[in-house]
């Protein structure tokens, strides 16, 4: 079943709070541009993590892949 | 020594080998478009680095994913560290950040060939998780 990109732009913004995101997408393979104000003081690979963390094992299965990029709040 | 060979091995590549890939496929045939590209800047840069195949045991993923904590393949260690997968790579790369991790010169502007990936032949762990450069 094919995922929509609207899908997970809305877990992300759920999943992480004050964040927004930008998600698009072929049903398979995504672009994720997630700002958020908790990514502040963190290191890339850290905001990657809490990105990662809302689909957990759907990363390489349902999600076939997902591209992040990741913004503090103030950038 | 845990009871966990593979994890333990994954742990001993990361260990000895100060620049490593862990990818789908080999850096001369890689098996997935992030794979590729993650290799194309480290030899861009002339950056020697050992590469594991995670595609041959399902389980080198799964110990790898668990021991990083990152779910994702490709993830380069840079020092025994995570520096990230093809996203912050990509990014590290376009900031000059990742040049400056690995302490080499950014190419542009200057003659450079793009150097032979160094490949680091370790011993067969347990599992082969040795890779095939």
């Amino acid at each position: 079943m094919e995922v929509n990109p609207e899908e997970l732009k809305e877990r992300i913004e759920n999943g992480i709070p004050g964040s927004s995101a930008e998600v698009t997408g072929d049903g398979h393979h995504f672009n994720a541009v997630v700002s958020a104000r908790a990514f502040n003081g963190l290191s890339r690979i850290a905001q990657h993590r809490l990105v990662y963390d809302v689909f957990g094992s759907e990363l390489g299965e349902r999600i076939h892949a997902l591209s992040i990029k990741t913004r503090t709040a103030d950038e | 020594m845990s009871e966990n060979p593979m994890r333990d091995a994954i742990q001993s590549a990361i260990d000895e080998n100060p620049v490593l890939l862990f990818m789908k496929g080999t850096p001369e045939q890689p098996a997935c478009g992030f794979s590729a590209r993650t290799v194309a800047v480290l030899q861009s840069l002339g950056q020697p680095f050992a590469a594991v195949d995670v595609l041959p045991d399902p389980r080198i993923r799964q110990e790898l994913s668990e021991l990083s904590q990152w779910p994702t393949i490709p993830q380069l260690f840079v020092e025994g560290e995570l520096v990230g997968g093809c996203d912050i790579v990509m990014e590290m790369y376009q900031s000059g950040e990742l040049q400056k991790t690995l302490g080499v010169e950014s190419p542009q502007g200057e003659e450079q060939a793009p150097a032979e990936p160094e490949v680091a032949q370790r011993e067969a762990p347990p599992l082969s998780i040795e890779n095939k450069l």
